[in-house]
């Protein structure tokens, strides 16, 4: 079994009435639920504040404001899932619900030497 | 449909009644602002983790936090809630005075103060309603435009109106003013309009259509348990809307077909609500008045006692139809007497009755109408001119549920007149 990194990429809130807000979540967190139950979840991970951040450029600590807003498809968080390659890691994420959200997932593997 | 399944709406409304006591009804897009990103960080969190256990008081918690930094970054340009004063001018008195607001006890009390303050007798009836599921149902526009069969953007002219004129009554209407009373039978009359969307509605969505039913019994319930809103009327609304909900597993049939009165498989109705529906109704009858939810839980009572429509007290029905008349004439409460009637003398006398409603003009786009002509003329054994007007009635069929229910009539004809 094979380790990776999925970062969850999703353009910044999308408008959404409470219900919709609450249809969806209950989505992505049914898939959580599903990777758990077949053994592929290795850690839930964590969302990450989408509005703030920082990319330190050098060694003095200037830093500009991150992550980019014009940017589509930013960093909302990250999971770690394991699976047999990445034909299967891909698999996993068929139907998921960021898709219908316009978002993206970048899947990596962890680097093994 | 689990209590659960509108847990994000129930607490957006909480949380904006309690956030625009906190910086004034002229601030209300602020609160919603502040309701939205709170909403929409749990949104983030919970995707992962699941709803816990303690979600209310977590979002209350960050929607305070919230709360604070807009007071902090905004407490010498913007104008707040004449109530919180000069308290926010310090950190000695602001978070106090906030932490307050937020209790369990203050949150509930602010939505009653949100219904009766977006209940204004300024306002229409129909801005009203929408302003309730707007803002104390937190339905989007688009949702309630659907609901009630207007475009988007009439519902949303609809709902800025009503926004601004709230904007300019000044704080959340205070449950201890004078004209207390006079607004609780507004409330009530909103409550009653948002369950009847719900229940006979012209959604063609049915699912939307169950969901106002819920929330009109949540917001009722809240006039319920608060002792001044309490009232007789109160509680008879309340048994109307308990005991008509009993009915609705049994008036949407496993097909998907809708069911009326007569047809419906009574061992489906909803025991608890009926016997909450019951209790209440009982708790109803004390003091003077009596309001036109009286007669209609009384009739929604007999109904829900009955074990079959044959055995209905229908000659009772008659007479409480009688007197809703008087309290509040309608041709569709109207038609309903026709029907009570051919139960109770047969289908003559029953149309007498109809043909004599004096302002059925009004009734000219509603389906039921030419329904219940046909109906009656079937009963009478004239089946071409049932066949009429249940053609009638089909072409003002809002949707599909009322189309295969006047198809189902049809057939009826067709069958008998083979037969």
């Amino acid at each position: 079994m094979n380790e990776f990194v999925f970062l969850w990429r999703r353009p910044q809130r999308p408008p959404r009435t409470p219900q919709q807000m609450q249809e969806t979540m209950e989505k992505y967190f049914a898939w959580f639920k599903d990777m758990e139950a077949r053994g592929h979840l290795a850690q839930y991970g964590q969302p990450l504040e989408p509005k703030a951040g920082r990319v330190v450029k050098d060694k003095s600590g200037n830093f500009s404001d991150g992550p980019y807003a014009e940017t589509k498809d930013i960093v909302m968080g990250y999971s770690l899932i394991t699976a047999k390659d990445f034909d299967e890691a891909v698999a996993l994420v068929k139907d998921h619900p960021i898709f219908d959200e316009g978002g993206v997932i970048e899947i990596r593997p962890i680097l093994k030497l | 449909m689990k209590p659960n399944d509108a847990l994000f709406r129930r607490e957006a409304a909480r949380l904006l009644a309690t956030l625009t006591r906190a910086f004034g009804v002229e601030n209300l897009a602020l609160a919603e602002d502040v309701v939205q990103e709170t909403l929409a960080n749990a949104f983030e969190a919970w995707s992962y983790n699941g709803v816990p256990a303690h979600y209310s008081a977590l979002l209350a918690r960050a929607a305070k936090n919230r709360a604070l930094d807009v007071f902090r970054r905004e407490r010498t340009v913007r104008k707040f809630a004449p109530e919180l004063g000069r308290l926010i001018e310090s950190e000695w008195t602001l978070r106090p005075a906030v932490d307050a607001m937020f209790l369990p006890d203050a949150l509930k009390d602010d939505e009653l103060r949100m219904m009766f303050t977006c209940c204004h007798p300024r306002l229409a009836e129909d801005v009203q309603v929408a302003l309730v599921l707007h803002l104390l149902c937190a339905l989007g526009v688009d949702e309630i435009a659907s609901a009630f069969l207007v475009s988007p953007a009439a519902m949303e002219k609809r709902l800025s109106r009503g926004k601004k004129l709230l904007a300019e009554s000044g704080p959340l209407f205070e449950l201890t003013a004078a004209d207390f009373l006079p607004r609780l039978s507004a409330v009530h009359r909103a409550l009653y309009l948002l369950f009847s969307e719900g229940y006979h509605g012209a959604s063609a969505r049915a699912v939307v259509r169950e969901e106002l039913c819920w929330d009109a019994m949540r917001l009722v319930r809240l006039l319920v348990d608060h002792a001044p809103a309490a009232t007789p009327a109160t509680y008879a609304l309340a048994a109307l809307m308990w005991l008509l909900a009993a009915r609705l597993p049994a008036r949407i049939d496993d097909a998907g077909n809708l069911k009326d009165l007569f047809e419906q498989d009574r061992s489906r109705w909803d025991e608890a609500l009926l016997a909450e529906g019951t209790r209440l109704l009982e708790q109803s009858a004390s003091g003077e008045v009596l309001t036109e939810y009286h007669i209609e839980a009384g009739i929604a009572g007999l109904h829900a006692t009955a074990a079959s429509a044959s055995e209905t007290r229908w000659e009772q029905i008659v007479q409480l139809y009688d007197v809703l008349l008087r309290i509040r004439p309608s041709p569709v409460v109207a038609l309903n007497r026709g029907m009570a009637i051919a139960q109770h003398e047969g289908p003559a006398k029953a149309l007498e009755a109809v043909r004599a409603i004096a302002d059925a003009n009004r009734l000219a786009a509603y389906p039921f109408y030419p329904a219940v002509l046909g109906e009656l003329e079937l009963r009478s054994g004239r089946i071409d001119v049932a066949r009429g007007h249940f053609e009638q009635a089909r072409r003002l069929a809002r949707n599909e549920g009322e189309r295969r229910f006047l198809d189902d009539r049809l057939e009826k004809c067709a069958a008998m007149a083979h037969s």
